[in-house]
């Protein structure tokens, strides 16, 4: 790969979505929309956030709007990658029943169309390869998101403006772009270095036809790096300390979080890892025809997890300890990394604020 | 079917047998297809139209390459529905699914099975695997309880397996009837009249969680290591493959690094409420 | 119940704003197929009016709350296989049973002008109450997707699938943003069993509960938060008491 890193003035911006758009790509982009930052298709850049900045605490989400020029000065919205691939809810499979009973199975129908997504994050990339990792397992990958993964362009843009929430520089995963991105992004006062990740990107940048970035602006990049990384507080411990919470079931601070946790599974919903999901029949009335449908579901709600007819986990302290154990833990031996990016999200997004950091290194403290 | 793993196919049922009052057997064949594999331990998603899908022990049916069973206790809406079809009806099947018993880590070895309730269906593939292959092991003890006689089912295959060389065959009923053969207790009280070679014997155990807690307690008491204890455990699987995290325990997926599982891996968690 | 035998069901009103009834009239297309596949033949609102039937289904609109209903409600039980109580009133009370917080004989006699014209009892309740219910479908008013799906798995000779998840879930995956952690919008899904489709967060709004309670219901927490982004605690009083008031779970947030 050519790592040559390229300039692209900001008036220039919709040429990089011109070029997308003549390589068939439909575009992503963050929007404003109903008080959060979204990725939602876009035509040009000035349905980006121009001026948009972001804070984020437990259990509150505020864009504030300036008149600044950067589009991209905000850190992440309420969901990252996994809607678009892993979705929400969709059929995966339909039976159809004829007069003699006869069972016709077949795979749901979705026309997928290549997808360019601008503006993801370092933290939406790490979790997107430890989805990757999960639903892209061989010799069982799971079709209807290997369909739309292979239909993803990526281009990613640094994090200059982590929130109060984030810790991706904790976990590693974060504020730049490390990995998994067709193209990378760090956007500056006048413009845009970009940096190819893959052929594909290597081609939309050298179709954009630009010249090389300054050493004045490489330092800015460098710069704007460390400044976005030193605004970052929240910290997790280390893999091999977070391995602890495997072996501290009993840990009464288990009990003193249920007393605050209402179970009711956003930080699974919104956390860009979690990947469980349930699969119940639909079937119309007259039974000629059932759906499979598969939805995102959560360790935090009831029938999650039966054992001979009887809930594993009845209460709310041993539902966010499986929560918690698992992401840091038990993560750890089945993908071979913690399943936490740093992201914040359950953080911001539980309608409590409860501080997955703040837990962790509670239950872990009297350890060492 | 396009490689979709999630897909079901078609199977027929081509018998059904009840067993008991609350248990039933189907015998199924997937159409279109002249072999079904698989290994003993090793599950279905059995789907009934339009209502859902439960995961299914695979018990063997003879020698057929494309027949097998699926003995079925009636416990909740889908096995309900299940045991309403009949003969001639179609089901849908995804599988098979999981790991099996470690038949041949345990060649060589005395073999120990210890099942309750239904739990001796996922352990059928073993002893007809003996039947075959008797020579292939030492000494073997099955042991078998159920509630009230009854509940025991398979009456035959008992009696064939009680026939094989150095085989012996031990049931027992917690409230048992007058004339009920076999012992009074909980399988777990069998275990007094057993002499084995602890470290030459490799021991299966299936059934209620308690069950096998107890069995595992005295196994361990006897002098058997956790790595020759191996057990099947039962979670609400959903997608058999290790995707939808229903049956997660701790580290593991049951549907997918189990349900067979030797006790030296999972002694952390299983058993452990809430885990 | 073989689909040839066409089973029968019937839909019962006690005290309600008949809101259930029309939720199944409105139904469409799905009202037509049902009639194909069973015999309707008791619904009022619809036409057909033969309570004293027996039937396979029944779905039972309304919460008790006068000493006939009693009597009928027992009857309804007796001549129905599986029986369903369809939204808040049936399954709380309702709104109702507001009047449970209150003295009746006072209520009676500000508004009416002869009140020894009525006979009510002091208190609203839930069909469960009174008799088994095989079957609860919660929501003021019933989702009458929910319905059609429990009669489909009935019909299908099993018992309904129950999934009793909170409104968060199934706001989530709607890709709604949360109002309270975006707006400070005080919202009750976190705590209150799904079934709308998130109907009110997705609308910008906050969910007041009508759908009852969630399976957790940890309104300390939820309490605390809401104090936490000030709101008055009479309105948080009044968030646990409307029409689920009593519903155990909050009840007992409100006693508390």
């Amino acid at each position: 790969m050519n790592q040559e890193q390229k300039f692209l003035p900001r008036h220039d911006l919709d040429r990089l979505l011109q070029q997308l758009k003549e390589e068939s790509y439909n575009c992503l982009g963050p929007v404003v929309r109903d008080g959060a930052i979204q990725y939602l298709p876009i035509t040009d850049s000035s349905d980006l956030p121009a001026g948009v900045e972001l804070d984020q605490v437990p259990a509150a989400y505020q864009l504030e709007f300036t008149d600044g020029d950067r589009l991209f000065n905000w850190s992440n919205g309420p969901q990252a990658l996994k809607p678009l691939l892993f979705r929400p809810r969709e059929n995966i499979w339909q039976v159809q029943r004829d007069s003699s009973g006869n069972l016709a199975f077949s795979q749901a129908d979705e026309s997928v169309e290549p997808t360019a997504v601008i503006g993801v994050r370092a933290c939406d990339l790490a979790a997107l390869e430890l989805q990757d990792r999960h639903f892209l397992v061989p010799g069982a990958e799971d079709p209807h998101y290997k369909k739309r993964r292979d239909s993803l362009l990526l281009i990613g843009v640094d994090c200059s403006q982590p929130s109060d929430t984030c810790f991706c520089v904790s976990t590693g995963d974060g504020p730049d772009l490390r990995s998994g991105f067709d193209l990378a992004m760090t956007e500056l006062e006048d413009g845009f270095v970009l940096r190819a990740g893959t052929k594909r990107g290597q081609k939309i940048l050298d179709a954009l036809n630009l010249s090389a970035a300054t050493e004045t602006q490489l330092q800015q990049v460098a710069i704007q790096s460390e400044q976005a990384t030193a605004r970052q507080r929240r910290l997790l411990p280390d893999a091999g300390v977070q391995k602890l919470l495997l072996q501290r079931p009993e840990h009464p601070h288990w009990q003193n979080v249920a007393e605050r946790c209402t179970a009711c599974g956003s930080c699974t919903s919104v956390c860009p890892t979690c990947f469980c999901f349930s699969e119940h029949s639909e079937t119309n009335l007259d039974a000629s025809v059932s759906q499979q449908v598969r939805e995102w579901s959560s360790c935090f709600i009831p029938n999650h997890s039966n054992s001979h007819g009887h809930p594993v986990r009845a209460d709310i302290a041993s539902r966010y300890r499986q929560w918690l154990t698992h992401k840091l833990a038990g993560w750890q031996e089945q993908f071979g990394r913690s399943g936490c990016v740093g992201c914040g999200r359950c953080i911001s997004w539980c309608p409590v604020g409860i501080d997955i950091t703040q837990e962790v290194n509670k239950l872990v403290e009297d350890t060492g | 079917m396009n490689g979709d793993i999630n897909l079901p196919r078609e199977a027929v049922i081509t018998e059904r047998i009840q067993d008991s009052q609350d248990t039933f057997t189907m015998r199924l064949s997937v159409s279109g297809v002249d072999r079904f594999s698989f290994l003993p331990g090793q599950f279905n998603m059995l789907y009934l139209y339009g209502v859902g899908e439960v995961p299914i022990s695979i018990v063997p049916d003879g020698d057929s390459h494309n027949s097998f069973d699926h003995t079925i206790r009636v416990v909740g809406r889908v096995t309900n529905g299940l045991g309403e079809l009949q003969p001639g009806a179609r089901v849908g099947i995804r599988g098979p699914f999981g790991r099996s018993w470690p038949i041949d880590m345990a060649k060589g070895r005395d073999l120990l099975l210890v099942t309750g309730g239904l739990g001796n269906a996922p352990l059928v593939g073993v002893m007809e695997h003996l039947v075959k292959q008797r020579d292939e092991f030492g000494h073997v003890d099955l042991l078998h309880g159920v509630k009230q006689d009854a509940e025991l089912i398979w009456h035959d295959r008992y009696q064939k397996w009680a026939t094989l060389p150095n085989t012996r065959v031990l049931l027992t009923a917690d409230n048992p009837s007058p004339d009920w053969s076999g012992s009074q207790g909980t399988v777990v009280d069998l275990f007094s009249q057993l002499s084995i070679t602890p470290q030459n014997t490799t021991a299966m155990l299936c059934g209620p969680e308690v069950m096998m807690l107890a069995a595992i307690e005295r196994l361990r008491g006897m002098g058997v290591v956790d790595s020759n204890i191996w057990v099947s455990l039962e979670r609400n699987m959903q997608c058999g493959m290790g995707k939808c995290g229903h049956c997660q325990m701790g580290p593991k997926f049951v549907c997918k690094d189990g349900p067979v599982f030797c006790l030296s891996e999972i002694s952390g968690y299983f058993g452990k409420k809430g885990i | 119940m073989s689909e040839q035998a066409r089973p029968k069901v019937a839909v019962h009103k006690f005290s309600s704003c008949d809101g259930c009834q029309l939720a199944l009239l409105n139904m469409g297309d799905d009202l037509l197929a049902l009639s194909q596949l069973v015999d309707i033949v008791h619904f009022a609102e619809a036409g057909p009016v033969d309570e004293e039937q027996e039937v396979d289904i029944a779905l039972v609109e309304g919460s008790i709350s006068t000493p006939e209903d009693i009597e009928r409600i027992n009857g309804i039980r007796q001549r129905s296989k599986y029986l369903i109580s369809i939204g808040a009133c049936a399954t709380s009370g309702g709104l109702q049973a507001l009047r449970n917080m209150a003295d009746t004989d006072n209520w009676v006699r500000s508004v009416y002008p002869r009140p020894d014209y009525l006979s009510v009892l002091d208190q609203s309740s839930p069909i469960a109450d009174l008799v088994q219910v095989d079957l609860e479908l919660w929501g003021c008013p019933v989702n009458s997707g929910q319905v059609i799906a429990a009669l489909r798995d009935l019909l299908s000779g099993v018992t309904p699938r129950v999934d009793v998840q909170p409104v968060c879930m199934e706001c989530k995956r709607q890709g709604v943003v949360c109002v309270m952690v975006s707006r400070n919008e005080p919202c009750m899904g976190q705590i209150t069993r799904a079934g709308c489709g998130a109907l009110c967060p997705s609308h910008g709004r906050g969910c007041y509960a009508c759908y009852g309670p969630a399976e957790q219901v940890n309104s300390r927490a939820v309490s605390e938060h809401f104090i936490e982004i000030e709101v008055p605690v009479e309105e948080i009083r009044v968030k646990f008491g409307s029409i689920n008031s009593n519903a155990p779970a909050f009840k007992r947030a409100r006693d508390s």
